[in-house]
């Protein structure tokens, strides 16, 4: 009413304020703004009406209660009597354990699977296109109970176990092998070890210096793998090699001692690796391709030989092309993990399902997935930007 | 097929946010409202809540289901089933995709309090037990430390096997999987020495093996499971109705009647029985239900004995004798409050 108000005070306006488009903007962008915020207003309070009426808390405060059930798999320290809060932080790490671990295994495997589907051997490519194509086309759940029962079903039983040079097993239990155990001294390695990383990367820098100006190569890579190999066994040797292995054996049921396996994370790994490297390969493959022939050409007439021309010409081209679709590769990778609870592998999502139940705070754990999902995702792709960047095209 | 508690658990969260209005109109009106009861069962526990290969599902828990839908709707069959795992039940009765939980579900104090539900009675009392292979040549659960043990996660097992090996200081490893289907197959394959659950579904569990003969339930029973029918916390109309739905089937058995007398029984000179069966009062109505729904249930689904007998009783393949779950007066612990 008061816009008519207005449009009759204003004479010299020649239609109405209705029909003025900047205000129809600002009234449509108000009235839209309202609109959520009642809707908004509506669910949290219908939330809060529901959750009341059917007396189950909200909050966090669950998190430090007492959890009270056991875990087959914990990387940090974690007892029935630790908090929900711990669970779900056991959960988060294996979540990462199989995340890092499948993205290592499925960009080895997808790489291979890739160059192999370019290669001018028939049968290889032929192989390589069939992997390809079987993997990508069954669904990944059923790949992962595959492989799983497949597991549990082809090697024996603990106390028939597959040894290996006496000292590694594998059963249904798990894969077992000797753990290192480091006593007094052993951390001088460790120093060691740092610093001949510290040490590689100097090596590094000065030889790309000295390259620039005078031309000559030197072999880094030769150096850096001696340095880090050698350092750290020297310190040993210093210090009496302090290392003894803890052997796994057979003990009652089932094996003590040694690092264990578990056979869920075997299974899981293998699916999420198999399954995403059929992705990778075909992303590979597609890089490569993307290099126009006239690079190789341009290179061999530079006078670089086949190594070189790939390693400095070739693959950092194909890499502008492969990482952008690697990366959302990766963050499939990292949520298919989720599919672990189907197995028994206590991810994330599994646990915390286990808390959601046992507590029945389903509003509270959601969002904890929710965020823990979109922070390693965001992460990650943070890190790969971060590469792409460094990989990109340098234009003047 | 696994991975459903996802979508699950958001739909809760959803129904939480939305379900305001619609929950509060009261289960019954809605239920009447819709003309069948949507009822949370296992995914498959022979005895108990299980498909035959028609899909009709039978059982001690379907048989609760069919008494409430008899009450309400005077027919046994307005009800449908849907199937949970012990991690979702939960979440599907709170956000109000079912209207009642009976599936082997354990009364416990926080799921009671904290979880928003209200448990409408004990259909079996129960305890869980452990099952090993006969040839790993154990007697006792006590003989079990080091052992691996498969179970379904979200239930009260997977806090009892934590509490018993711990307490006996027994080292274990827990392989707790989503569906119990999968347990089965894991524990089969060898991947666990035990299996664990309540006894009943231990039995249960056991016909669904490879060789159910090569294994043994042993001795030991480390809790007390109450298994019951569940509802929301807040409705009390509708817990009510089904309270004395598994009431009425108790107190029918105590009285006498049975699906195959309960027309005669009307004629009985017995107060108790006039009041059970609608004759004298106006106890159905009080429930907001016709004045004959214990006839109806009675003769649809039979009383609480009749319901054991066909489903987990001696000449079944679980073969489980009464008793705890006898009547109090045959030594047993079931016992109804009275109709009056
Ligand atoms: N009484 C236990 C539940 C026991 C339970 O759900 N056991 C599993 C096997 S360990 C089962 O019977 N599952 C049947 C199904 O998922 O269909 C509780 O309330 O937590």
């Amino acid at each position: 009413m008061t816009t008519r108000d207005k449009g009759v005070a204003q004479p010299e306006a020649r239609s109405s304020l209705i029909n003025d488009p900047q205000v129809r903007a600002v009234f449509f962008q108000v009235l839209l703004v309202a609109v959520v915020a009642f809707v908004g207003y509506v669910i949290v309070s219908n939330t809060i009406a529901n959750l009341q009426r059917q007396n189950i808390a909200s909050g966090y405060g669950f998190l430090s209660n007492i959890a009270g059930f056991g875990i087959s798999l914990t990387l940090i320290d974690y007892a029935e009597t630790s908090s929900y809060g711990t669970a779900i932080l056991v959960g988060l790490l294996n979540t990462i354990l199989v995340a890092v671990v499948g993205i290592v295994c499925a960009s080895t495997l997808g790489f291979l699977i890739g160059v192999a589907r370019l290669s001018k051997n028939w049968v290889i490519s032929r192989l390589a296109y069939c992997y390809v194509e079987a993997i990508r086309n069954v669904p990944l759940l059923l790949q992962i109970v595959f492989w799983y029962f497949l597991l549990l079903n082809a090697v024996p039983n603990a106390r028939n176990s597959l040894e290996f040079g006496g000292s590694l097993f594998l059963n249904n239990r798990g894969f077992f092998l000797p753990k290192p155990v480091f006593g007094d001294g052993a951390e001088l390695a460790f120093w060691g070890l740092i610093l001949s990383v510290v040490a590689s990367i100097a090596v590094k820098v000065w030889a790309k210096k000295r390259q620039m100006s005078t031309g000559q190569q030197f072999p880094v890579g030769l150096t850096a793998l001696g340095l880090i190999v050698l350092v750290p066994l020297l310190c040993l040797a210093v210090a009496g090699f302090p290392v003894t292995f803890d052997y796994p054996a057979l003990k009652g049921f089932n094996f003590t001692g040694g690092q264990r396996v578990i056979p869920e994370l075997i299974a899981l790994v293998t699916a999420l690796s198999i399954y995403t490297s059929a992705f990778i390969a075909e992303i590979v493959r597609a890089g490569i391709q993307a290099v126009s022939h006239g690079q190789t050409e341009a290179a061999h007439a530079l006078g670089l030989r086949h190594g070189p021309t790939l390693r400095l010409v070739i693959i950092p081209q194909a890499m502008r092309v492969i990482i952008p679709p690697l990366t959302s590769q990766y963050l499939n990778l990292t949520k298919n993990s989720s599919l672990a609870v189907a197995i028994a592998f206590p991810d994330l999502v599994s646990l915390g399902g286990t808390v959601l139940n046992q507590t029945g705070q389903a509003i509270e754990v959601i969002s904890i997935w929710m965020l823990v999902y979109l922070s390693l995702s965001l992460i990650t792709s943070a890190f790969m930007n971060w590469y792409n960047q460094k990989m990109a095209l340098v234009e003047r | 097929m696994s991975k459903n508690i996802l979508p699950l658990a958001l739909g809760a969260a959803m129904g939480i946010v939305a379900s305001a209005a619609a929950a509060q109109a009261g289960t019954l009106d809605d239920v009447k409202a819709k003309g069948f009861i949507q009822c949370g069962v296992s995914q498959g526990l022979p005895g108990f809540s299980n498909p035959d290969a028609q899909g009709n599902w039978t059982g001690l828990d379907v048989d609760l289901c069919r008494a409430v839908s008899a009450a309400v709707f005077g027919t046994p069959d307005n009800v449908k089933y849907s199937p949970l795992s012990a991690k979702e039940r939960f979440t599907a009765l709170q956000s109000g995709e079912i209207d009642i939980l009976s599936r082997n579900t354990t009364w416990t104090l926080s799921r009671d309090t904290s979880l928003g539900l209200n448990f409408a009675g004990v259909n079996y009392y129960d305890g869980q037990g452990f099952m090993v292979r006969k040839d790993l040549g154990v007697a006792s659960a006590l003989e079990l430390s080091g052992a691996s043990v498969c179970t379904q996660t979200g239930t009260t097992t997977e806090l009892n096997i934590a509490d018993y090996f711990r307490s006996n200081n027994m080292p274990y490893e827990v392989v707790a999987f989503e569906k119990l289907e999968e347990v089965v197959k894991a524990y089969d394959a060898g991947r666990c020495d035990v299996f664990s659950n309540d006894a009943s579904g231990l039995y249960a569990t056991r016909l669904t093996l490879t060789n159910p003969g090569d294994h043994i339930v042993l001795p030991e029973i480390i809790s007390k499971e109450p298994l019951g029918p569940v509802v929301r916390h807040g409705d009390d109309q509708w817990f009510d109705v089904v309270k004395w739905t598994h009431n009425a089937m108790l107190n029918a058995e105590e009285l006498g009647v049975t699906s195959a007398n309960v027309e005669e029984m009307k004629s009985s000179d017995n107060p108790e029985v006039k009041r059970l069966l609608g004759v004298e009062g106006a106890f159905g109505e009080m429930l907001g239900l016709p004045n004959d729904w214990v006839v109806a249930i009675v003769k649809n689904v039979g009383n609480y004995g009749e319901s054991f007998d066909r489903n987990v009783g001696p000449n079944t393949p679980l073969a489980i004798s009464r008793g705890l779950n006898a009547l109090w007066k045959d030594g047993g612990i079931q016992y109804a409050a009275p109709i009056r």
